[in-house]
C-alpha cells in the first residue's frame, strides 16, 4: 500500500487559493459570446436562405440582442484583465497557437458587423424614429443592400466564435476537466441552442416559434449526446481525467451539473418543446428560459470546476 | 545552449533559503514567491520516506504558457528560458491556467510574474540567486547542450525525475532521487 501526502505545499495565501483566477466575468462572457454566436448564425442563415420575410424575429428583433451581448461580454472580459490598460497588446500581434488571440480578432470583426446588421434594420425596427441625417439614411440603405454579404460573413464568423468559447478552455492541458476536444462543439451547440431559445422568446408568429422550437429540440438532443460523449471520454481517461469527472459525477458540482444543466436546462425544455410541438398548450417562453438558464449554468460549472482540476505530482 | 537546473532531493533539507534569496533578489512582493518548498511523505507507516523539493517554473521545453499567450508577452529565449514581458502582458491569466505546475502568479501591479532563472544574473556570469545561496549545495545550474557540464554529468550518472512528465511539457528542472 502506498500513501502519499503533502505535509506542506506552499502555504501562500496570495498564490494558491487565487489560482482560481478566472472568475464570474469569464463564465458570463462565454455564455454571452455563445448566445451572440447563435443569434448571428441564425440571422445569417435565414438571410442567406432568403427567408427574412417569414422569420422576422430571427433576422430583426433578436439581432438587437447580439451587439448588446457582445458588448457586455467584452466589458466582462475587460473587467477580469488585471493589466487592463495594455489590452491593446492583443491587437499588435496574431498568435495562431493561442485561442485567446484569434478569439480577440474574431470579436474585433464580428462585433462591428453585429452593430451594422442591426443598423441595416433601423427603420424597420424603429419606424417611428426617423433618422435626421441624410448621410445616416444613405448609410442604412447601403447596409441594407449589403445584407446578404454580411450574412455570408456572419455564418463562418459566428461558428468560429461559438467554437472558440469552448476551445478557449479545452486548449489547457493543465486543467484536465477542460482538456477534451468535445468542449468546442459542445459550447457551439449550446450557444446555438440559447440563440434559438432567444428567438423563440421574441417570435410573434406561430410559424417562427415552431421552426425554432424544432431547431432547439434537435440542438438539445445533440447537446445531450455531446455531454454523454464528454463524460464517457473522461471515464475512459487517465487518472487526472477521472478525478476531473468526479467533480461533475458524484462530487462538488453534481447538483449544479445534473440538476441545473442536464435536467432543468436540457431534458425539461426538450420534453416541454416536444409536447408543445405535439399540440399541447404550453407557453414556449418556459422551455426557452430554461434553456437560457441551463446554458449560463453550464459555463459557470465548467469554468469553476475546471480550475480545481490539476495535475498532482 | 539549453539552460537547466538539477536539484538533489537527497541533499535538500527544506530550509527555504532559496525562497528567501529569490524574494530578496527579485523584489518579489510580500506574500508571493517564485519558488517554494514541498514536503512529500511517501509510503505507509513504518516504511515512510520524506522527500523535500525546491520547486519553481520548469522552463518547459514545450511550454504551454508560451503557446496560449495572446500577446506574445510570454516568450521563450533561445537558451530555453521562459520569460514574461510585463508591459506586453494584459493580465488575462491564460498562462496561469495553462501551467500544470502553478508556477505563475499575478503580480499586484497586474502583470504575470514567475521565476526567470535569474536571467539578469546569468547575463553577468552569476548563478541564479537560489542556486548560489543553497547551504547544502543541492542545486546545480548549467547548459544541457554541453555534454561535459556539471548538470549533464549529474543526469548521466544519477537517477532523476521531472515533475508531471505526463503533462507533455518537457520540464527543464530535474530532481535527483
Ligand atoms: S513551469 Fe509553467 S510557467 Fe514555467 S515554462 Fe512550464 S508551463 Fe510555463
Ligand atoms: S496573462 Fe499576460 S503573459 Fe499570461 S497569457 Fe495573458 S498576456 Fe500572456
Amino acid at each position: 500500500m502506498q500513501e502519499e501526502l503533502f505535509t506542506s505545499g506552499r502555504n501562500l495565501p496570495h498564490i494558491d487559493p487565487s489560482l482560481e483566477i478566472w472568475h464570474w466575468p469569464i463564465s458570463l462572457y462565454l455564455f454571452l459570446g455563445g448566445l451572440a454566436a447563435g443569434l448571428l448564425f441564425f440571422a445569417g442563415l435565414i438571410t442567406v436562405l432568403g427567408k427574412e420575410k417569414d422569420y422576422p424575429a430571427a433576422v430583426k428583433y433578436a439581432s438587437i440582442i447580439s451587439p448588446i451581448a457582445l458588448t457586455l461580454g467584452l466589458l466582462a472580459l475587460f473587467y477580469d484583465l488585471t493589466h487592463k490598460f495594455y489590452f491593446w497588446r492583443l491587437y499588435t500581434t496574431i498568435r495562431i497557437e493561442s485561442p485567446m488571440s484569434w478569439g480577440a480578432w474574431v470579436l474585433l470583426i464580428i462585433t462591428p458587423i453585429s452593430f451594422l446588421w442591426v443598423f441595416s434594420y433601423y427603420s424597420e425596427i424603429f419606424p417611428k424614429w426617423q433618422l435626421k441625417y441624410e448621410n445616416l439614411n444613405k448609410f442604412e440603405k447601403f447596409l441594407k443592400g449589403n445584407r446578404k454579404n454580411m450574412a455570408y460573413a456572419l455564418i463562418p464568423l459566428s461558428i468560429i466564435l461559438g467554437v472558440y468559447t469552448g476551445i478557449l478552455l479545452s486548449a489547457f492541458n493543465a486543467r484536465p476537466l477542460w482538456n477534451n476536444a468535445i468542449l468546442g462543439p459542445l459550447f457551439l451547440v449550446s450557444g446555438l441552442s440559447t440563440g434559438a431559445a432567444t428567438i423563440i422568446l421574441l417570435a410573434k408568429t406561430q410559424k417562427e416559434k415552431h421552426l425554432f422550437g424544432k431547431i432547439d429540440l434537435a440542438l438539445i438532443v445533440l447537446e445531450l449526446g455531446l455531454i454523454v460523449h464528454m463524460l464517457m471520454g473522461m471515464y475512459a481517461g487517465s487518472e487526472v481525467q477521472l478525478e476531473a469527472m468526479q467533480l461533475l459525477v458524484g462530487g462538488e458540482f453534481t447538483m449544479m451539473f445534473f440538476g441545473f444543466v442536464i435536467i432543468l436546462g436540457l431534458i425539461a425544455p426538450a420534453i416541454l418543446e416536444f409536447l408543445e410541438l405535439r399540440g399541447f398548450k404550453i407557453p414556449v417562453a418556459v422551455p426557452a428560459i430554461l434553456v437560457l438558464i441551463g446554458g449560463m449554468v453550464l459555463r459557470f460549472v465548467m469554468v469553476e470546476a475546471g480550475q480545481i482540476t490539476r495535475y498532482l505530482y | 545552449m539549453r539552460y537547466a537546473m538539477v536539484i538533489d532531493t537527497l541533499k535538500c533539507v527544506g530550509c527555504s533559503d532559496c525562497v528567501v534569496a529569490c524574494q530578496t533578489e527579485n523584489d518579489v512582493p510580500i506574500g508571493y514567491c517564485r519558488d517554494w518548498i514541498t514536503e512529500t511523505v511517501n509510503g505507509a507507516y513504518p516504511n515512510i520516506e520524506l522527500e523535500l523539493k525546491s520547486e519553481r517554473c520548469n522552463h518547459c521545453e514545450n511550454a504551454p504558457c508560451v503557446r496560449c499567450c495572446p500577446t506574445g508577452a510570454s516568450h521563450q529565449l533561445d537558451n530555453g528560458i521562459v520569460l514574461v514581458t510585463g508591459d506586453e502582458c494584459i493580465g488575462c491569466g491564460a498562462c496561469i491556467e495553462s501551467c500544470p505546475y502553478d508556477a505563475r502568479f499575478q503580480h499586484p501591479d497586474g502583470y504575470v510574474d514567475k521565476c526567470t532563472f535569474c536571467h539578469h544574473r546569468l547575463e553577468k556570469g552569476q548563478l541564479p540567486a537560489c542556486v548560489s545561496v543553497c547551504p547544502t549545495k543541492c542545486m546545480y545550474f548549467g547548459d544541457l547542450d554541453n555534454p561535459n557540464s556539471e548538470v549533464s554529468e549529474l543526469l548521466k550518472n544519477r537517477k532523476y525525475k521531472t515533475l508531471a512528465p505526463e503533462a507533455g511539457t518537457k520540464p527543464q528542472v530535474y530532481y535527483l532521487i
